[in-house]
């Protein structure tokens, strides 16, 4: 296998119970460097925790988590060749959470991708750009005009630049979470994660969000999206993961399981969401 | 009148040379406390919380009077035997320690779990995420109840009179003694700390504002 075909990310039997509430059951999740995977489902079906379990925000209780690994040529997006600045090369990873994984394992699959939240969670006392080279300077300690210099070329690519001094509150919903998908691509992760990035958003600032998303897979970054706009995920998602109840319910072509889904849940889930817009 | 001008230097001076520094130490020292019994309060270690829990639990439930007493009075009777001074700033700080570490524990509750999240997310540890976002947003929350805190410890300085330190109330009880005018000076003393605590209510509103800057209104 040559680096390139390999998974950036590859998910082998997750399981979490909070309490006596299995959440997921024995999740398996493939995605291949520069694809994007949109995660689908009802609510309460586990799809924030597969996320949060990725960015080792949650310890899930079996399974393995396996992220490929980062060097010259897998930083970020693949189209931007040569844009390797300072990040250091990484390793890939496998976490057995099953054999009790430390905290330092966990923080080691968290540096290897990074998540854009449902409610943005930008840090309020900080500016724009103060959000954005927070994590390459504090935690990456990457020379901080070279941090700067890049968060800036991010902002003027999403439209933001002459906010770069404003603190989050002063923006509105579809700029605060721009920023926050600024802020997690200036941490050059393999990985992106994004949590249902438009669903707090009034209707009208939702495009400006998914357009700046599907330029980044266009772009050749690997992802993996929770969404319920299914028309972003049929334009966008290599694959579709349809998942009710901790388990994934069926998989495919975006085309296929949006239109033509095989199995009987899907097709009730699809039309339901297709009704309410 | 004569004697409220000419007592009123006295007792300005015993204002600066003892109610204020007193104060000011007690609660910078307290603070420092403070922060790390509200580090012990929120670990997740059983024993650092009881540690702090406990810490908190004697400071709340004894007198200020009782503890000043403690330790200026009944230490000595086990071989430890300070100054008044020393005596009253470790009493006011324990004392400050005890009530701001809840104010600095509630504050850090206050901040939404958000925000460790996308501290986590960027990569911080949890050491560092409680000092660059979440002390910062805690700081905002906690000016109004700390600033009650201090004006609260400024008048309890009053205390350190019956132990002999020299501030401003034990000039008052020293030159009401002398004159017989225990109105006239209870009453200036009175005075004197109330303009205390009115300038720095203005200071209290003052950060306020400046803190304000990064919150939506
Ligand atoms: N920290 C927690 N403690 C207890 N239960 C939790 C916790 N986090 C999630 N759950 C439960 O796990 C289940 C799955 O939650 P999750 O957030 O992953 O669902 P979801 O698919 O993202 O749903 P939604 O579409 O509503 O966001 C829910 O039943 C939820 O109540
Ligand atoms: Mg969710």
């Amino acid at each position: 296998m040559s680096p390139t075909d390999a998974p950036v990310l590859q998910v082998r039997g997750l399981s979490k119970s909070f309490g006596s509430n299995q959440v997921l059951r024995g999740i398996d999740l493939d995605v291949p460097r520069g694809k994007v995977v949109a995660l689908i489902g009802p609510s309460g079906s586990g799809k924030t925790t597969i996320l949060r379990s990725l960015n080792g925000l949650e310890t899930p209780d079996a399974g393995t988590v396996t992220v490929g690994a980062r060097g010259a040529t897998g930083v970020g997006a693949p189209g931007n060749g040569g844009d390797t600045g300072t990040v250091p090369q990484l390793p890939a990873l496998t976490l057995d959470f099953g054999a009790k994984a430390s905290p330092r394992e966990v923080a080691a699959l968290r540096d290897r991708s990074a998540m854009v939240f449902q409610h943005y969670n930008l840090f309020p006392h900080m500016t724009v750009l103060q959000n954005i080279i927070e994590g390459p300077v504090r935690v990456q300690r990457r020379p901080r005009a070279e941090a700067v210099a890049e968060a800036e070329g991010l902002l003027g690519r999403v439209g933001l630049l002459e906010k770069k001094d404003a603190h989050p509150f002063e923006l509105s919903g579809g700029q605060q979470q721009r920023v926050g998908i600024v802020r997690a691509l200036a941490l050059k992760p393999q990985l992106l994660l994004f949590d249902e990035p438009t669903s707090a958003l009034d209707p009208e600032l939702v495009d400006d969000v998914l357009l700046v998303i599907k330029e980044l897979a266009e772009e050749g970054w690997t992802m993996v999206i929770v969404t319920h706009e299914l028309a972003f995920a049929r334009q966008t998602a290599d694959e579709v993961v349809f998942m009710d109840g901790g388990v994934v319910v069926e998989r495919g072509p975006a085309s296929q399981v949006l239109r033509n889904p095989r199995e009987q849940r899907t097709q009730a889930f699809v039309r339901r969401l297709l009704h309410e817009i | 009148m004569d004697l409220f001008w000419s007592s009123l230097g006295p007792m300005v001076l015993g204002a600066v040379q003892g109610t204020i520094p007193l104060a000011v130490a007690s609660f910078a020292i307290g603070l420092v406390l403070a922060l790390l019994v509200a580090m012990l309060r929120i670990s997740r270690n059983r024993i650092a919380n009881g540690v702090g829990r406990f810490y908190v639990s004697v400071i709340r439930g004894t007198p200020l009077l009782v503890q000043l007493f403690v330790i200026f009075y009944g230490l000595p009777a086990v071989g430890v035997k300070l100054d008044p001074w020393p005596s009253a700033i470790i009493a006011f700080s324990l004392n400050v320690g005890g009530y701001a570490a809840e104010v600095i524990r509630a504050a850090i509750l206050s901040v939404p779990q958000g925000q460790w999240e996308a501290g986590h997310m960027i990569g911080m540890s949890r050491g560092q995420t409680l000092l660059r976002i979440i002390l910062p947003q805690a700081a905002r929350v906690s000016v109004p109840p700390l600033s009650n805190t201090f004006i609260s410890l400024v008048k309890d300085t009053s205390m350190a009179s019956l132990i002999l330190v020299t501030e401003m109330f034990r000039v008052a009880q020293q030159v009401a003694a002398f004159s017989q005018e225990f109105m006239l000076l209870y009453l200036e003393a009175a005075l004197i700390y109330w303009v205390i605590c009115l300038i720095l209510s203005t200071a209290q509103t003052q950060l306020e504002k400046r803190l304000d800057r990064y919150v939506a209104h």
